[in-house]
């Protein structure tokens, strides 16, 4: 007998003997990412939860969560970008796609404590369809000394809103708060001059490119591991 | 009852000075509804007194009459120089020896009159209403209501000018902010009901801070929209204020508002939900308290090659409104034609770069002309793969130009950077992630 199913026993014996009925957590609301192919594998974002996004530097974080941005502000939603070291390329996400007059952009220096208020008073506020809050360069000492309670209050407050609270950083840090975690990593970069694909024996000329990254998308939580992977274009 | 003004200077300020309810029935007269100042100032002779008291306290120079109707108020303040009050019931009586060119007939029906031999009110109200009825017609019937003090009619109001102003002299200077909010609190709440009972509602505060010493501390809010919300104004002073703090202690305090109308948006079952403006204004005042003032809005790109050439544009700047609620159709459209070309495969995704703000300086060794190992702050590896390079400058003709040669390199730390070489040395500008 599992450990819930023996609490139910007991609570049932403690209460009179009447069946308890557990009252299930309805699912939360998913919405498409942005890329078909993370879709597919996690289902989309969950509405009122913490999705966490995580890799190592130039695994495909920011690709990623640039193209959720475009897909929110084209769904004509208000969204709020959190960036703690003030990373964020206006010019990348314009090519991305992303409507600068749906986004709200918090640049906070350098400062993950500073991030995570201004994502808690963003939650707070309401009205958000997504509260992006990228970690992704903090030291990872740093974004560890974020205490899980910060996390919990994080996630409480996005709870019963339609905003999708998404954060970007090099290791997982909220645990048990996030909802969703999806791990991203680099499978490899694509370099090549127009049309003629070049080894890696041979410095490439002066006519090469980096022509893209392709990049895997594992979902960690919840339920069993599912992977995707997608290709982000670079310059042409 | 009403009271008459027939002068000359500014009649109709002293008027609101005890009416709301003022009417400017000729050039030169004011009639004002003067119901109700009997409780502040007693009798009507103390009224009329307090009246005349502040005209010649701001140099107005008129007749003043009270009545029980206006027209009769107008009458007599047209008829007796000084102050007259005319007591109810005995109307035609006291207006009785006024002549009839005061009730301004036309000169067909005075001459009529004057043929008749009747030249003052008196003679004409003891004429027989259907006699007149029938040789006069209707204006001849108004006339004699008019001499006889019975014209009954409601007076057509001024609009008084919309200033909504308010100010507070403090007995003590106030140096913290806490107690100045009460003080704030009290201005908007009035201020506020002013504005609702117009209608209106505000889309901009003004405060004025006289500080001892003489000084002055100003501050302006403007609202994205307008709004009567006085707890988000108050809130939204005070973090204003926090972050602008008066030199000084506080010994005057004034306030104005910007009357306009309110705007009122449908909202929809399939528009998707967004921020409140107010409060949205309010949680960005407050995130600016934490970050900085320029540090929050939405970005723009300027018009230019220049690398990270971009501005942040608050809300309700000019050029566009950053998170306004239209563009409703162009979004719907976006995002059809967007997911129409995922269903084809034509969406591409791009491969974004993190920026180091500021550039981080690199110590580069160049192997035949292309870089071979870097070494900045945090990065360190051998050049694995590279690109470039991008041979990039501009703004040559103005006194700012700039010019570089852009690599794209793998380094063995495995990550994928952008590199930049300059006249002032090699700098890492980013990793594409």
């Amino acid at each position: 007998m599992s450990n819930a199913a023996g609490l139910k026993k007991q609570f049932e014996s403690v209460l009179g003997g009447e069946a308890l009925e557990w009252q299930a957590r309805p699912a939360p609301e998913m919405v498409p990412s942005g890329v078909p192919e993370v879709d597919r594998a996690t289902g989309g974002l969950p509405r009122g939860c913490l999705t966490e996004i995580f890799g190592a530097a130039s695994s495909g974080r920011t690709s990623l969560l640039v193209a959720i941005l475009a897909e929110a502000t084209a769904r004509e939603e208000v969204c709020a970008l959190v960036d703690a070291e003030d990373a964020f390329d206006p010019a990348s996400a314009a090519a991305a796609g992303v409507r600068f007059d749906r986004l709200l952009w918090v640049r906070c220096g350098h400062r993950a404590e500073w991030a995570l208020k201004a994502a808690d008073l963003l939650i707070q506020g309401g009205g958000f369809g997504l509260v992006a809050m990228d970690l992704g360069d903090t030291p990872v000492e740093m974004a560890r000394r974020i205490s899980l309670t910060s996390w919990f209050r994080l996630r409480r407050a996005v709870e019963h809103t339609p905003t999708v609270l998404l954060t970007v950083a090099r290791r997982s840090n909220a645990k048990t708060c996030a909802s969703l975690m999806l791990e991203c990593a680099r499978e490899g970069v694509e370099w090549g001059g127009p049309g003629r694909p070049l080894s890696r024996a041979r410095l490439p000329s002066c006519s090469a490119l980096l022509r893209g990254m392709r990049v895997q998308v594992a979902r960690r939580k919840p339920g069993r591991a599912a992977a995707a992977t997608f290709y982000c274009t670079g310059r042409e | 009852m009403f009271a008459c003004l027939h002068g000359s200077g500014n009649l109709t300020a002293l008027a609101f000075e005890f009416s709301p309810v003022v009417e400017r029935s000729a050039p030169d007269t004011v009639t004002l509804d003067a119901s109700g100042l009997d409780r502040l100032f007693g009798l009507p002779q103390d009224v009329a007194a307090a009246i005349a008291r502040r005209a010649a306290e701001t140099g107005v120079k008129a007749n003043l009459a009270l009545a029980s109707n206006p027209d009769v108020a107008i009458c007599a303040a047209r008829g007796f120089t000084g102050i007259g009050i005319v007591p109810y019931g005995d109307e035609a009586k006291f207006l009785g020896d006024l002549p009839l060119e005061l009730l301004g007939p036309s000169p067909e029906l005075l001459e009529t009159l004057e043929r008749w031999g009747i030249r003052r009110f008196r003679e004409l109200a003891a004429l027989p209403p259907l006699g007149i009825a029938e040789r006069l017609g209707p204006e001849g019937l108004r006339l004699r209501e008019l001499a006889r003090g019975e014209a009954e009619r409601k007076l057509t109001p001024l609009e008084e000018p919309a200033r909504f102003e308010d100010a507070i002299e403090l007995e003590y200077p106030v140096d913290l902010l806490e107690p100045l909010a009460f003080l704030l609190a009290r201005l908007l709440n009035g201020l506020c009901t002013r504005l609702a009972t117009r209608a209106l509602a505000t889309d901009e505060l003004r405060l004025r801070l006289q500080l001892e010493g003489r000084a002055a501390h100003e501050r302006k809010l403007r609202l994205p929209v307008p709004s009567l919300d006085s707890k988000a104004f108050l809130k939204l002073l005070q973090l204003d204020l926090a972050a602008h703090r008066p030199g000084a202690p506080v010994v005057h305090v004034w306030m104005g508002m910007n009357p306009v109308k309110p705007r009122f948006a449908q909202s929809g079952l399939f528009i998707p939900a967004a921020p409140e403006p107010v409060k949205l204004e309010l949680t960005l005042a407050r995130i600016k308290a934490i970050v900085g003032e320029d540090r929050v809005g939405s970005p723009e790109l300027l018009d230019t090659h220049r690398p990270d050439a971009f501005r942040i544009l608050n809300r309700g700047q000019t050029g566009r409104s950053p998170l306004n609620q239209g563009g409703q159709d162009q979004g719907q459209t976006d995002l059809s034609t967007r997911r129409k070309k995922h269903a084809l495969g034509q969406i591409r995704l791009s491969l974004a770069l993190r920026v180091f703000r500021p550039p981080r300086a690199a110590r580069v060794a160049v192997t035949s002309g292309r870089p071979g190992f870097v070494a900045a702050n945090g990065i360190r590896g051998k050049v694995l793969d590279l690109a470039g390079p991008w041979r990039t400058s501009g703004d040559w003709w103005t006194s700012d130009p700039w010019s570089r040669d852009e690599w794209d390199i793998a380094l063995s730390d495995g990550a994928v950077y952008r590199l930049y070489c300059e006249p002032r040395g090699w700098f890492v500008e980013g990793s594409y992630d």
